[in-house]
């Protein structure tokens, strides 16, 4: 636990306090992991420093999101998912989240109901997390928390997004592989549903399979993204590049993307290598019993296997980075800004003249931008 | 805390410049932690054992969550040993156990030393139901905290966590 610490730029050192926690981190224990992710979350003094000497050493774990509408059985899937990966013994960190309440600031967060096999399992990790009024799907601790997750020493990570519209895509800087669950009854929405989740899928699911209805969505679905894709480039080998049923070692049984019917690929090793694409999967599962489950965990190992052999994994992680950097940034600046002596003031006063027509919100920003430079930062 | 709560979107783009342009100048930052998010109570609201009365348990995880508590609700029939890890794992302050079943006296005593074995024991053990008064007092002497039997008022209960929330130690972090 003598590790010399890299130095840390603008970061400060930690204290007594953060150091021993930031030791038993390392050696291991699940309460230290558990407080570090609340440091991280609270934003409290210190979680930068923390979050830097806990990330030097790089992250590697997998991370697969799982989005779609409220109710759809993301929990349910989660819970499924995860306990085929503790069948190939790999370690499971869960970040599961689910919206504060607007009006008294709390939240109830229920995944875990879904997810109780797993509780005792000393091989899975779950943490719920609430928005805390963020509107992205996420809550903006919610990379960080994965970092700390992966630097534990977890192998995968999987996160569920609260039950998300069509605008919340922040899921997309957070996990390697989006997942899409969808329900039969998504049928109607899938129209309105282009725009957003459709863009961001790696992998569609229906779920509830058990209910009439999965196999129409499951072809809309198809449908759409032939659509989208645009018919003329279907016929091109290049473009179907990864061919599931292939990669997956066989048939993917009665996984509904048979009816839009896209072409059975041209086997792997004819594909052109340069440019390989990434035919996103229409699944059917059932998350009460299992149904589904395997095909799905190999359209993820798939779907990894495409991002490593295209470049694309590395491609995606480094505008994250990019991202990340850009957002601690703003917060940062933001907590600055507010923070240096005399902002509270000039808002207060601003919202006053603002009222009276004598300034505008532009005016106002202004002053307070000017007002953290006259304090030197 | 009131204007951290108030606090207006920022304006990134011409902070990142006047940002970038001290940071050319090498003018130097010190951070600022002044202005720090609400600190959140946490509470895992569980239902032990083979009891299915849950209505009390909804009731009260609703209202904690209407007092701004962040409550991660496990739903039935979870052992001790969910309950703990569970407890760990969302770091929370306070485990709030519902028990009408009559198994109060062996629950709450395992709940706490699994707590303690686990490194929880800054946790407070809290909960309510049908339990009698002697034994009320018996596990206030093992150190379990109030417990709330039918009748109480969710405000009664809201409160007690505040007022125990608010003679912890801010820092929490060891
Ligand atoms: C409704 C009810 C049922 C319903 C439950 C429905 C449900 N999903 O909850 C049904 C019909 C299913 C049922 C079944 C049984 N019941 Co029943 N049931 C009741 C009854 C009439 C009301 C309970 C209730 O819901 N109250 C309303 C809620 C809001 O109040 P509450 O749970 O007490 O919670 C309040 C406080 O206790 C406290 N509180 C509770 N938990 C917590 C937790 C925290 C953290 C805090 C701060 C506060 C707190 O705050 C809440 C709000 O004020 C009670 C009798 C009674 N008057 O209490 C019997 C009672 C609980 N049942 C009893 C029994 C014996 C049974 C059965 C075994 C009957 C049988 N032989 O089949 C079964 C067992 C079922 C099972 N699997 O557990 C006994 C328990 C006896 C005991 N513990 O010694 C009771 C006391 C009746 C009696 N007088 O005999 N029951
Ligand atoms: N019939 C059916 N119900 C399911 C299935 N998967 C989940 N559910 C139920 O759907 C409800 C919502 O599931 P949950 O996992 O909490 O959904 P989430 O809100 O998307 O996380 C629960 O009652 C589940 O038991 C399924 O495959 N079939
Ligand atoms: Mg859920």
């Amino acid at each position: 636990m003598t590790r010399p610490e890299e130095p840390a730029g603008g970061v400060g050192p930690l204290d007594g306090a953060l150091s021993a926690l930031l030791d038993r981190f390392r050696s291991g224990q699940r309460m230290a992991l558990a407080r570090a992710i609340s440091l991280v979350e609270g934003e409290r003094p210190g979680f930068d420093a923390f979050l830097h000497a806990a990330l030097v050493a790089g992250t590697r774990a997998a991370r697969v999101g799982l989005t779609g509408p409220p109710g759809a059985g993301k929990s349910s899937l989660v819970a499924q998912v995860a306990a085929h990966y503790r069948r190939q013994d790999q370690d499971v960190g869960i970040v599961a989240v689910d919206p504060t309440s607007p009006f008294s600031g709390g939240a109830l967060l229920g995944d875990r109901i879904r997810m109780n096999d797993l509780a005792t399992d000393p091989g899975i990790f779950i943490r719920s997390m609430a928005t805390r009024g963020s509107m992205g799907g996420l809550a903006a601790a919610t990379r960080e928390v994965m970092d700390l997750m992966d630097a534990f020493g977890l192998d995968r990570l999987i996160v569920e997004t609260v039950g998300v519209g069509q605008t919340e895509l922040e899921i997309t800087g957070a996990a390697d592989t989006v997942v899409v669950v969808l329900v039969p009854e998504s049928g109607d929405s899938i129209q309105a549903m282009k725009a957003g989740l459709m863009e961001i899928a790696d992998i569609f699911v229906v779920n509830k399979a058990d209910r009439p209805g999965a196999d129409r969505v499951a072809k809309e679905v198809t449908l759409a993204l032939h659509l989208r894709a645009g018919e003329a480039l279907r016929d091109v080998p290049a473009h179907h590049g990864v061919d599931l049923r292939r990669l997956a070692g066989g048939e993917r049984g009665e996984s509904g993307d048979d009816g839009g019917g896209p072409v059975v690929g041209e086997p792997m090793d004819q594909a052109v290598p340069e440019a390989p694409g990434w035919e996103i999967p229409v699944l059917k599962t059932v998350a009460q019993n299992g149904d589904g489950v395997p095909e799905l965990i190999d359209a993820i190992a798939s779907h990894k296997k495409y991002l490593d052999e295209s470049g694309e994994l590395e491609g995606r992680r480094r505008r994250r980075a990019g991202a990340r950097v850009v957002d601690v940034v703003e917060r940062e600046l933001g907590r600055r800004v507010w923070g240096a002596a005399g902002a509270s003031a000039i808002l207060e006063d601003g919202v006053e003249r603002i009222r009276r027509g004598e300034a505008t919100p532009y005016s106002v920003a202004s002053q307070v931008v000017d007002n953290l430079i006259r304090h030197g930062l | 805390m009131g204007h951290a709560r108030a606090r207006p979107a920022i304006l990134p783009d011409a902070i990142i410049l006047v940002w970038l342009h001290l940071r050319s100048q090498g003018i130097a930052a010190t951070p600022n932690t002044e202005i720090l998010m609400e600190r959140k109570i946490r509470v895992l609201v569980a239902k032990p054992g083979l009891d299915g009365h849950d209505r009390g348990a909804k009731v009260i995880a609703s209202a904690f969550r209407d007092a701004g508590f962040e409550v991660i609700y496990t739903g039935l029939h979870q052992t001790p040993e969910m309950i703990v890890s569970a407890a760990v794992q969302e770091d929370v302050d306070v485990v709030a156990l519902s028990v009408l079943s009559g198994a109060h006296m062996t629950l709450f005593p395992r709940v706490l030393e699994l707590l303690r074995e686990a490194g929880a024991d800054h946790m407070l053990l809290t909960g309510g139901g049908i339990i009698p008064e002697e034994d009320i007092e018996a596990l206030a002497g093992l150190g379990v905290g109030r417990l709330f039997g039918p009748g109480t008022t969710t405000t009664e209960a809201v409160a007690y966590i505040r007022e125990w929330s608010e003679r912890q130690p801010q820092d929490l972090v060891g």
